[in-house]
């Protein structure tokens, strides 16, 4: 089977995975994000167009808010 | 009767006249001492060690506190304070969030030092009156207000026999009686508590401020550790601050302050509704995602999540609150949270029927009132949301104490017979809300309820036989003071920006659980203590300001993410720096401000330790912060906590019985908290016992003979 990893965890890899796909997947549904795809930052508008090969390694940083 | 009435049965008991004089870069250089035992009122200087030292806000609390009180004084002697102060930055208007106050007091919940933040006009009008801090020490014979007016330069103590104690009509009474006009309401603040605030350990003082789009008065919360029970224990019914408009804090350089200002605002303006959506849902935005993310306490922590989250879901909220007016509570405030229900009927207590303004519920209340209690209506949450203002009680340690007391009874611990026929099981808003009832009235068990979850536990431990080691598993509190809202499971991290605080665990000073638990940012024992010393030293520095730390990071610039350090906010770090020397003329860097609050930090730390606190044995946490207590909590997440088994301990679950499994795992997430202990000690500078070192004292510079003359013994 052919993964990715996001924020170390193992996520398996489906066509034409894009941002969107991995955080619907990943169930992270907080608005303050900053996404790293192997180092490169990806900008909001560029979460649907931003495709993910196997092997890549993600991270999705939430950062904080409230109270 | 009405208000020229009730003004009529005042008697003065003490006339106190001043200069009314200018702020100078931030601070008038005088605080307001007034003492209801005998009467006195009278002026002191600030001098610079003050400012140096403790800078503002909650440092100047602690400092007066100090000063005023012995190592053994407890909260209800006559020579406990209540200390009200803005800090330097408190009261500009060119930058949101800037009006908040800190309040510190002597807890009847912890026996240590609580400090309390809180929005409203009071603190910014205690300023432009005069004074940088109000210090209110003694106990009246009968019911008082204390009338600071800014206008004429007087302060007055009156007895008040006539008028309200419950906070939503005593506001408006005061508002009414002491606004030269109609149109002046918005120049007058009321600090009040209520009638369950006087019968329970749990009280809180209401800060208003008039809202002259709705013509309400409204009411912001200083909520942790029973100070609003202080103040009715000194027989204080209401503290009234009163402006003659708004005054200048004389700054260096209002032109940085306005650029900084306007820049944040652009944000505002264009970023929020993608970002936090503060304007429309305020905090509240937060109930669903930390449902999603398994960390919304549900069942007295138990649980992350529920079924039913959709009944209080964000968008329940939102059209719940008036959309559509200014909701900022102090004046500036562009983020605007203060949320609020209008025309909401109640349906229970002595104001059944009655039409009224309810402010918020904010998150930590949706998850208080509601899901920690089992109960996922959103009418009861704001029905309890009003009662707990007006009676003057914090919605935070009511909610995880009533969750303590459903577990309770379910457990089988306490019965009808004890409870006196309310039935606490888990979701019965009804028993929740006659509980807060009784507690108004100081009847019934809402008496037992409103000693707080220590006092509780010890007292069915004696009186009941129940199992002590059980109750302190379950009992969501350290220190004394009940746990606010998040689940601190899954994040070590967490666990110990709640349990390694100085006034108990609440949230304001490190919330770290996504950086630890979900980004994985902070994985060895050196990360995780290095961020459980910059975000609480951070955090502090609000405090000492009297800013409101919302809008450091509950919007963020659209460049953020392309910053090395995302989660710092770091534009919005520097603005506050920019504006702290803009306001001062002083000039400081990012580390002299992390080191200004370490300095307070440590002060309150070796506070705690000269009342016999604050060592490391104080900082222990309930299991269930860390991990599951039963049998059913563990099932409930088996195959997570069967992967910790095998991933992080190497043992095989294959074979175990849940009640092996549960005591394996305990035993080693009790270790790991141990090794953080010693790590962040060690980056804060203390030693392993959790005392601050000479060493470090000295180079921070706070090495003042009283503190080492408690810490030297400790070394
Ligand atoms: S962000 Fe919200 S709580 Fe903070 S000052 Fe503004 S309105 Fe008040």
């Amino acid at each position: 089977m052919k993964t990715i990893t996001v924020n170390e965890i193992s996520l398996k890899w489906e066509e034409n995975m894009n941002i969107n796909v991995i955080l619907k997947r990943m169930n992270y549904t907080f608005r303050m994000l900053v996404v790293k795809v192997d180092g490169k930052l990806i900008k909001k508008h560029e979460y649907e167009s931003t495709v993910v090969s196997p092997g890549s390694d993600v991270k999705v940083i939430h950062l904080i808010s409230g109270g | 009767m009405n208000i020229n009435e009730m003004k009529s049965k005042h008697n003065l008991l003490k006339d106190f006249s001043y200069e009314l004089g200018e702020i100078e870069k931030g601070y008038t250089n005088r605080t307001l001492y007034v003492n209801l035992s005998n009467n006195e009122i009278k002026e002191k200087p600030v001098t610079q060690l003050m400012k140096d030292k403790f800078i503002g806000g909650k440092g100047f609390g602690l400092k007066l506190l100090w000063d005023a009180t012995k190592p053994d004084t407890k909260w209800d002697d006559p020579e406990n304070e209540i200390i009200i102060s803005p800090g330097p930055i408190g009261g500009i208007t060119q930058y949101a969030g800037a009006g908040k106050s800190l309040v510190v007091s002597l807890s009847p919940l912890t026996d240590i030092v609580i400090d309390s933040n809180v929005g409203g006009y009071f603190g910014p009008f205690l300023k432009f009156a005069g004074f940088d801090a109000l210090e209110i020490q003694g106990k009246a014979k009968s019911d008082v207000i204390v009338i600071i007016d800014g206008k004429n330069g007087t302060v007055r103590i009156e007895n008040a026999p006539e008028e309200a104690i419950n906070s939503h009509i005593l506001a408006e009474q005061l508002t009414d009686m002491y606004a030269e006009s109609e149109n002046k309401k918005n120049f007058v603040s009321v600090v009040s508590a209520g009638l369950a605030a006087e019968n329970s350990h749990i009280g809180v003082l209401n800060f208003s401020f008039y809202d002259k789009k709705r013509k309400k008065v409204r009411l912001k919360q200083a909520g942790r550790g029973g100070i609003g029970s202080v103040l009715r224990n000194k027989k204080i019914k209401a503290i009234v601050a009163i402006a003659d408009g708004i005054k200048p804090n004389n700054v260096v350089d209002i032109d940085a302050i306005k650029e900084c200002g306007a820049r944040f605002n652009k944000e505002i303006r264009e970023l929020d509704d993608d970002q936090c959506r503060m304007r429309k849902e305020g905090t509240a935005h937060l109930v669903e995602i930390m449902d999603d993310y398994d960390l919304l306490p549900t069942n007295n922590f138990k649980y992350g999540s529920h079924k039913d989250i959709m009944n209080i879901h964000s968008s329940v909220w939102r059209s719940k609150f008036t959309q559509g007016v200014f909701d900022g509570c102090w004046i500036g405030c562009t983020m605007a949270c203060a949320k609020a229900v209008d025309g909401f009927e109640l349906k229970t207590g002595p104001y059944k029927g009655d039409k009224v303004i309810v402010d918020g519920p904010e998150y930590e209340t949706v998850g208080g009132l509601g899901s920690n209690c089992g109960i996922f209506d959103a009418d009861h949450i704001i029905e309890a949301n009003f009662y707990c203002d007006t009676y003057g009680i914090d919605t935070i340690s009511f909610g995880t104490l009533t969750a303590f007391l459903m577990e309770c009874y379910e457990a089988g611990i306490i019965s009808k017979e004890i409870t006196g026929g309310l039935e606490f099981t888990f979701g019965n808003k009804d028993a929740a809300i006659e509980l807060m009832h009784q507690m108004a009235r100081g009847e019934g068990f809402g008496v037992i309820a409103g000693l707080g979850i220590r006092k509780m536990k010890a007292f069915f431990a004696k009186e009941y036989g129940a199992d002590i080691n059980f109750l302190n598993d379950i009992g969501m509190e350290n220190k004394g003071l009940e746990y606010s809202q998040y689940v601190s499971k899954e994040s070590l991290a967490q666990q110990g920006g709640y349990a390694m605080t100085n006034k108990g665990p609440q949230h304001d000073e490190a919330w770290l659980i996504f950086m630890d638990m979900v980004n994985k940012q902070i994985p060895t024992f050196e990360d995780k203590a290095e961020a459980l010393h910059y975000f609480p030293m951070f955090r502090t520095w609000f405090g000492l300001m009297g800013l409101c730390k919302l809008p450091w990071n509950d919007v963020e610039p659209a460049n953020n993410a392309e910053t090395d350090e995302p989660g710092k906010v770091p534009e919005h770090v520097q603005n506050y720096i920019t504006i702290f020397n803009a306001v001062t003329g002083l000039n400081i860097d990012n580390k002299e401000m992390i080191r200004q609050s370490e300095r307070v930090y440590n002060f309150q730390r070796t506070f705690n330790i000269r009342r016999g606190y604050g060592l490391r044995k104080h900082d222990a946490q309930p299991y269930r912060a860390a991990g599951p207590v039963t049998s059913e909590e563990y099932e409930s997440r088996s195959d997570r906590y069967d992967k910790q088994l095998l991933e992080n301990i190497k043992v095989n679950p294959e074979g175990k019985t849940t009640e092996e499994k549960v005591a394996i795992l305990r035993e080693y997430k009790e270790n790991m908290y141990e090794q953080l202990l010693d790590a962040v000690y060690n980056r804060r500078g203390w030693t392993k016992n959790g005392v601050p070192t000479v060493a470090h004292l000295k180079d921070l510079g706070m090495d003042l003979p009283e503190v080492l003359e408690i810490v030297e013994p400790l070394q």
